[in-house]
């Protein structure tokens, strides 16, 4: 028996090694901001960057206002194709795959080209674009999150008690599907939340001054904060999906695989 | 019970009163294709349609045939030959991890750490995971300067470098690895028991089992899921950006620099270059698709 653990162990090992040491090695780097000493200097001129805060505060609204519009796009549509138009479901699901087949800046070359000389004119424009490829990049997460949570409920019970009582659609769906499938909802929107907020290829081609960008840049002038600036991703990652895994628990079908690089 | 559903339909979103025998359903699903028509369908398909087109409007086939110039065949090949080996060990590397937590007989919450850091690992990419490497592996990383100072040994003077070929791949991977655990683990948790109880009393050993019933029902899954690490990789960009900033020869940078500067100085070019992308990644995520059904025949019934 000892011996057949011995393989398993040696692949874990190896494993924990592989992701730990970078880890350890970022977090250690920026600790050395001050010399001879350990310190989180890093951390403390991160912090006292406005244009940190500025960054970061346009992607959290980016990532919102992408939830938000997702949200309002997918739960209609999965629920209206299950209760309605089921022969559209290949369609839809299709629809929502696509992103995986192209790639972030093939999308974004793509948009460009198409919206060049009418949205790319004004700052609002680029700024629509932006939340508008997010939105596209979430499409698989939230769609498969979301189809998994309604297929879940039993739709067509529901929306027939909803309709005797005398409810508007409008009113089913905020106070009767939206209720039912938050938590799916939620999972969703945390990846999507993961997604945008460190997301590079499209903010920076899009001239968007957003997170992922804005680390880059801070790799070009400062030495210690880039490491410190991992790290914090890092930390937010975690605390996503930590989210996620405990909002899924038990419910089965959670998507939580890789997103944007 | 269902007429109700279909009788009432004064309010629904985009949907005409009079209606009843004449299905107008669809219409419900309109705003979710407006969106994807122009936000993905049609940037895509232009790109598709002015690949044939020169700057005149005029049909031409020199853009695809312009991919053969030797800088982008280069840039495709390490684009490819990156995701490629990126892929292998990730797979590798993933399987032998995901055998491990789940029926490699380890303490149960070593499964429980490992998934959910995956979880993590697969969603840290892009800038921030290339100053990871930069902290580790890089001149000043805490790899490079404790293997010089304790072992005498200096990685960049015997040849290694970060921003090169298997610095990439070493950076790739660790966004490979965790994907392929995540998608493996369920996979080798479909294993029946019976399986091996099966072969093992008709006298198999731990290898043959592997070899002859266990590796070809996860086959179509492995090459599956390391199809898709393959078309994970080649459609990145960001990471590759920041770790070489922007001089690394692969197609996802070729594209980003001729949308920031038309670097090819033809436009049509860039279009047959993402079009050549696409065309890899269609081809990854259906074999992918295809393969990942064929397992699930085994694994579900």
């Amino acid at each position: 028996m000892r011996k057949r653990h011995f393989w398993p162990w040696v692949w874990v090992v190896l494993g924990l090694l592989y992701f730990f040491v970078p880890l350890i090695a970022t977090f250690d780097f920026s600790l050395r901001a001050r010399k001879g000493v350990l310190s989180f200097d890093a951390y403390a001129n991160v912090f006292d960057d406005t244009f940190f805060y500025q960054s970061f505060t346009f992607s959290l609204q980016a990532a919102l206002l992408t939830i938000v519009i997702s949200a309002l796009l997918i739960v209609p549509t999965v629920y209206w194709v299950q209760l309605r138009v089921p022969r559209l479901r290949p369609v839809v699901e299709f629809v929502t795959l696509l992103p995986f087949v192209v790639p972030a800046v093939v999308l974004v070359f793509g948009l460009i080209r198409t919206y060049s000389s009418t949205l790319l004119n004004s700052r609002a424009g680029g700024y629509s674009l932006l939340v508008a490829s997010y939105v596209v990049l979430s499409f698989p997460y939230m769609y498969r999150a979301i189809d998994t949570g309604l297929r879940a409920i039993d739709v067509r019970t529901l929306t027939e008690a909803a309709q005797s009582l005398g409810a508007s659609w409008a009113t089913i769906l905020l106070r009767v599907i939206f209720p039912n499938v938050r938590i799916a909802l939620l999972s969703g929107a945390f990846l999507s939340f993961a997604i945008v907020m460190g997301e590079y290829t499209i903010a920076s081609l899009l001239a968007q001054p957003a997170f992922g960008p804005y680390m880059n840049l801070k790799a070009s002038s400062a030495v210690y904060e880039p490491s410190a600036l991992a790290i914090l991703s890092f930390g937010l990652t975690w605390g996503t999906v930590a989210l996620i895994q405990f909002l899924g628990r038990g419910a089965p079908g959670q998507t939580q695989l890789g997103g944007v690089r | 019970m269902s007429q109700l559903v279909q009788a009432d339909t004064r309010d629904a979103p985009g949907m005409p009163a009079a209606a009843p025998r004449r299905s107008w359903a669809w219409l419900g699903v309109l705003p979710f294709f407006l969106f994807a028509l122009a936000f993905l369908l049609l940037p895509a398909a232009s790109i598709a349609i002015n690949s044939f087109f020169d700057e005149a409007g005029n049909f031409t086939l020199a853009n695809i045939a312009g991919l053969a110039q030797p800088f982008i065949l280069n840039s495709y090949i390490s684009s490819i030959r990156l995701s490629f080996v990126t892929a292998l060990a990730g797979g590798i590397f993933g399987f032998l991890v995901a055998y491990a937590v789940t029926i490699g007989g380890l303490p149960g919450f070593l499964r429980a750490f490992l998934l959910t850091f995956s979880g993590i690992a697969s969603n840290f990419a892009g800038v921030p995971l290339a100053f990871a490497f930069i902290s580790t592996l890089g001149r000043l990383g805490l790899i490079t300067v404790l293997l010089r100072s304790g072992l005498g040994v200096d990685l960049y003077r015997l040849g290694f470098n970060l921003y090169s070929f298997w610095g990439l791949t070493l950076t790739y991977t660790y966004f490979q690895l965790p994907l392929m655990i995540l998608i493996m683990a369920p996979a080798l948790d479909g294993l029946k028991r019976e399986w091996r109880e099966a072969s093992e009393n008709l006298g198999a050993t731990n290898w043959q089992y592997w070899r002859y019933v266990a590796l070809p029902i996860l086959l179509p899954s492995l090459l599956g899921t390391t199809i898709l690490l393959f078309g994970n990789a080649f459609g990145a960009q960001a990471t590759a950006y920041a770790l070489t900033g922007g001089q690394g020869n692969l197609v996802t940078i070729l594209i980003s620099a001729q949308i920031s500067g038309d670097a090819l100085h033809n436009p049509g070019l860039g279009n047959a270059l993402a079009l050549g992308m696409v065309f890899v990644m269609i081809v990854c995520i259906g074999a992918y698709t295809w393969l990942q059904r064929k397992t699930a025949r085994w694994l579900r019934s």
